[in-house]
Formats: C-alpha cells, structure tokens, sequence
C-alpha cells in the first residue's frame, strides 16, 4: 500500500488521507505533512513495559523495525506461548518491520503482541503475516501503549485452513494516531474466528481499529466484539467488514461495537458494514454509541459509593466483557491490570 | 431524627415541594402518602441528593447535622438510604461487589476500617439468610434479570448490611405482589430499631397494613396538609384525597 511507499521515498503526498475511504477517519496525511528520515538501530529494553510480568515460552523483539529472528515457527505438541515485543526507540523517526508467524497443522500457540513505545513523535508501521494450518489454534492479544505523540500504523494478513481456529483480542489506548488493521482471509468449514478489540482513549489520543473478514467458502463463523471508551478530545474509530462472498453459505457472522463517550468533547465514529452475496447466511451488526447511566451512577452515589469510584466500576463493567473472552488465564489476568491501570486515569 | 424545615424544591421552573415540614424522631415510622404530582418523588430524591432537584428554601436535618449541602455519597455515609421505587439494573457489576464497594466506601468516609473480603462474605451469607435469598443470586449482576420483587428483596438485603439511620422507601410495593410484598416488609419491620428513623412514601394504604406506622402525613400539592394516627391511612384509602385537594394556598 501507499504507506510504504510514501515511507521509503519520504514522499508525504503519497500518504493516505481523509480523501481516500478507509483512512477518512484516520487521516494520517493531515497529520504528516513531512515523513521523517528513517530510524537508527537501538539496544531493546531487557524488559517489556508492557505486561511486565507475563512469563513466555518464546520471545522475538523488534526494535525500530529491526527483528531479531525472521519470525515464529510453531509445531504441533503442547500449547505454547510467545511474546512479540513490537519496540520504538526512536524520536522523530520512522521505522518499518516485517515479521510471519506460521502455525502447524494442529499446533496451538497464543500470542502477546505488545507495541512498546519508548521514545516520542515517532512513525512506527508494523507487518505481520500469519499462516495457520488444519486444525491448529493461535489466539493473539495485542496490546498497543504508545506515547501521545507517536504514529502507529499496524497491519496483519491473517490465513486459516480449514478447522482453524483464530481468536484475536486488541487492546489499544491510542497515540496521535494508532491505526491496527486485521485483514483475515475465512476458509469457512467450521472454523471459527473472533475478532474483538478495546480502545481506552483520553486526552488528544485517537486509536483506529479496523478488521476486514473475507468469507470465501461456506460454513464460517465470525464473531467480534469492540468495545471503547473516549475522554476529553480522544477519538476512536472502529471500521469493521465482513464480506460474505458468493457460494458462503450458512455462514453465521455477528459484529458489535459499543462506545461510551465520557464527556463532550470525545468522538467515536464507527462503520460496521456486512456485504452478502451468499444464501441461507445468519449475519447481524449492531453498533452504539452513548454515555454512562446517569441514573445508575446516582444510584451506586446514593448508596455511599463516590462519583469517580462510582464511574471507574461502571466503565469497568463496560469494557470487562472484552478481557473476559480472552481464553488464556495468565494473559486474561495482566491484561485485565493493564486495563484497571489505564481506567485509573480516566476516571 | 430527621426533621424538615419549610423545605421548598423546584425541578426546572417548577416548583414541586412547597414549604414542607415534617420531623421523624429516631425509633418511629412516618408514612407519607399522597396522589400522584403531591411531590412524593421529588422528596425522597431531594434527600437522597439527586441532581436536578433544587432547593430554593428551607433545611433537612439528620441528627442536627444539615443534609442538603452534602453530596449523595456523604449523606449514605452518615446513615441516609433510599429504596427505590425502581432499582437500577448494574450490568457488570456482581452484586456482592457492589455491596461491598458501598459498605467500604461508607466505612472509609466514616473512618473506620474497611471489611475484609472473608468478613464481607460472611455477612452478606448471613443477610441473604434471613432474607432467604439465594447466594447465588449476589454472585450475578446487581439486579440484571431480576424480578420485581428479587430487586425489592435486594434493597432489603443492602440495607441490612449497610445499617443506615434513616429509611426512605419510595413507593416500595409498586410492582410487588403480595407475597413478595409480605417478605419485603418483614424486612423493613427487622429494621426498625429505637435508632432508626423510617419514612415510607405511598400513594395506597396497602403497604402499611403490613409496615405499621406511628404517624400517616398527608402530602398533597407539595405540603403536609393533615397528620394523624395509622387509621388515617384507612380514611383515606376510602375517602380519597380530594377532601384535602381546596386546602388554602
């Protein structure tokens, strides 16, 4: 895509815009008018920032685009675990990585995808190419905790063989712009898909969630669920399309994104779109976009319990039935601090 | 005791409560009844907190200590509860962490320490107990599914826990059939205590057969406009309000 482009001739007009469909809400030209030179090697931290105290069987860390394997291998056999530490160490400059992640035929494997922002006003773009075999499991959580002022964009090709099952969690608590695309190739068969996110954004942060789901055969099934919370001048985005093509019978797809707005100021815009060229499908989207009950906050006050702590436990409740999908106990638990941590500070 | 002084409420540009004073010594219940509009409603929400009621004139006091300057949450901690008439629906939130959320954050306002979990537990078990309701139920979301009467049931059980001065029931048996009205009531009856101030607000007497009070108001056109033993609750269930309705402005 043009990103890439734009990146490696430093040309800013071939950066996409408002002007072209997908990025109308995340106008990364608007907000670059010149790309930066590229980044210099850097040393990666010893420890992730990150959901510090999450142990992994393996672990690949990339530092300004730069990986220190050419990706992930997983074989069949016991269920493993790996870290992907997606690291910035830049200022003002622009990184690009690349990495695959392939996954046997019966293999299980979970994934932790942390994006680990350490310096500022950088440009991070991030690839990730993900096979996964017949019958084999990946869930992957990705975590994005950049600073205010960095650019990230973070694309996955996702394919699936027949009796896959592929979970997906994104976490996101945005930065001057934070984009993570999911494009994902449906073998159907009875493979399963989910496909859910969470953006937990304040100040002037704005966080783009985008999943494109292409239902090429019949008898998949697809669920997704985002959920999101803006404050003050933050934006959220969620774009989310299933494709349903020709000949995807039966297949069952359910698509819901719900945002609590917690004051004036915040934005969300959302646009769920479905487009069936299939027979005999179960497909349904709902999106909502509201502020906290009112009603139930005088309620949880009238009975002792103080506005912000009122406040934090309803948002809490919101946002939780995302973490609680997570499959994988460990990660379901540093995830559910990281989430309780960025609620703090927007309570 | 809580004791009102000439209290005016507006919401809007309305005024609702016009020059209203009432005084609940501790041990007694007073019931409030009234028609529809007489400003039964806006009462109990003018001393619970709740934004949108103003003010305009006039003091409520709870043991000398003044209520309306303090925010909803400060008015729990010093012993206020009100029952609601329809309680809210927490989707999220188990009901034993609400509950405990409550009672710590009281505690903590009140300063005194707050309850440890296995401490909590034990009281809430016990509370449900006596109520006989389900533990399990506290282990769901406060009251999301609940039947009427289990939301009534539920109100019940959290004032047991949180102990509160003074009891406001806002028109507690709407929506309750008599079964449930007579658990629901024995629950309140366990609660009267010669600390304890009570004031049940209803539109019909029905309710205090069951929930006997020590003095009936009537409220009507937002005023007490009669006060009298519990056979007013009967006078009127068979007269009606109108006899009060040309009472002079």
């Amino acid at each position: 895509m043009s990103l890439m482009k734009a990146l490696s001739t430093r040309d800013a007009s071939l950066l996409p815009g408002r002007r072209t469909e997908d990025w109308r809400w995340s106008d990364l030209k608007g907000v670059l008018r010149v790309v930066p030179g590229p980044s210099p090697a850097a040393e990666a931290p010893a420890a992730s920032s990150v959901l510090p105290d999450l142990a992994t069987d393996n672990e690949i860390v990339v530092v300004n685009g730069r990986a220190d394997a050419f990706g992930f291998h997983a074989v069949a056999g016991l269920p493993r675990t790996l870290r992907l530490r997606i690291v910035s160490r830049a200022d003002q400059t622009a990184h690009q990585g690349v990495l695959t992640l392939d996954i046997e035929p019966e293999a299980e494997l979970t994934v932790i995808e942390t994006y680990e922002g350490e310096g500022s006003g950088y440009l991070s773009d991030f690839s990730l190419a993900v096979s996964i075999g017949e019958n084999a499991k990946l869930e992957r959580i990705v975590v994005l905790d950049e600073p205010a002022d960095a650019i990230s964009i973070s694309q996955s090709e996702i394919e699936l063989r027949p009796g896959a099952m592929f979970s997906q969690t994104v976490l996101a608590s945005g930065a001057k712009l934070q984009r993570h695309e999911t494009h994902l190739r449906h073998p159907g068969g009875g493979s399963e898909v989910r496909l859910d996110g969470l953006y937990l954004l304040g100040g002037k942060r704005h966080a783009d969630l985008t999943t494109v789901v292409d239902h090429g055969t019949a008898d998949g099934v697809t669920v997704q669920l985002t959920k999101g919370l803006a404050k003050d001048q933050a934006r959220g985005v969620f774009q989310g399309r299933i494709v349903v093509e020709e000949g995807a019978d039966r297949t069952d797809a359910r698509m819901g994104h719900h945002a609590l707005l917690l004051n004036d100021g915040a934005e969300v815009d959302a646009k769920p779109e479905l487009e069936i060229y299939a027979d005999d499908v179960s497909c349904a989207h709902g999106s909502t976009v509201g502020s906290l009950d009112e009603d139930a906050l005088f309620y949880m006050r009238a009975r002792g319990i103080p506005e912000p702590e009122a406040r934090a436990l309803l948002m809490e409740a919101f946002v939780g039935e995302v973490v609680d999908r997570i499959r994988h106990e460990g990660v379901r638990a540093a995830v559910h601090a990281w989430v309780s941590a960025k609620l703090r500070a927007l309570s | 005791m809580l004791s009102i002084n000439d209290l005016h409420v507006s919401v809007g540009e309305t005024e609702i409560i016009k020059g209203l004073s009432l005084r609940v010594p501790a041990g007694q219940v007073h019931a409030i009844m009234g028609p529809n509009g007489a400003g039964k409603s806006t009462l109990s929400y003018t001393l619970a907190g709740r934004s949108g009621y103003e003010v305009t004139e006039g003091e409520a006091r709870l043991d000398g200590e003044d209520l309306l300057g303090l925010e909803p949450n400060e008015r729990a901690a010093r012993g206020v509860f009100l029952s609601f008439q329809y309680p809210l629906e927490i989707p999220g939130v188990p009901s034993l962490t609400f509950i405990r959320s409550a009672l710590n954050a009281q505690r903590k306002a009140r300063g005194e320490d707050e309850v440890s979990a296995p401490v909590f537990l034990k009281l809430a078990r016990e509370a449900a107990g006596k109520l006989k309701m389900d533990f399990d139920m506290l282990k769901r979301p406060l009251n999301v599914g609940f039947s009427g009467g289990e939301k009534k049931r539920m109100e019940i059980l959290q004032m047991a826990i949180l102990q509160p001065r003074l009891l406001i029931l806002d028109e507690t048996d709407s929506g309750l059939d008599i079964d449930a009205l007579r658990i629901v009531s024995e629950g309140v009856n366990a609660m009267r205590a010669p600390h304890r101030s009570m004031l049940v607000i209803t539109h019909y007497q029905r309710l205090l057969d069951y929930i006997k009070p020590d003095v009936v108001h009537v409220l009507v056109g937002g005023r007490i406009v009669a006060s009298g033993g519990p056979e007013m609750a009967h006078d009127l269930e068979k007269n009606g309000y109108d006899q009060y309705a040309k009472v002079p402005a």
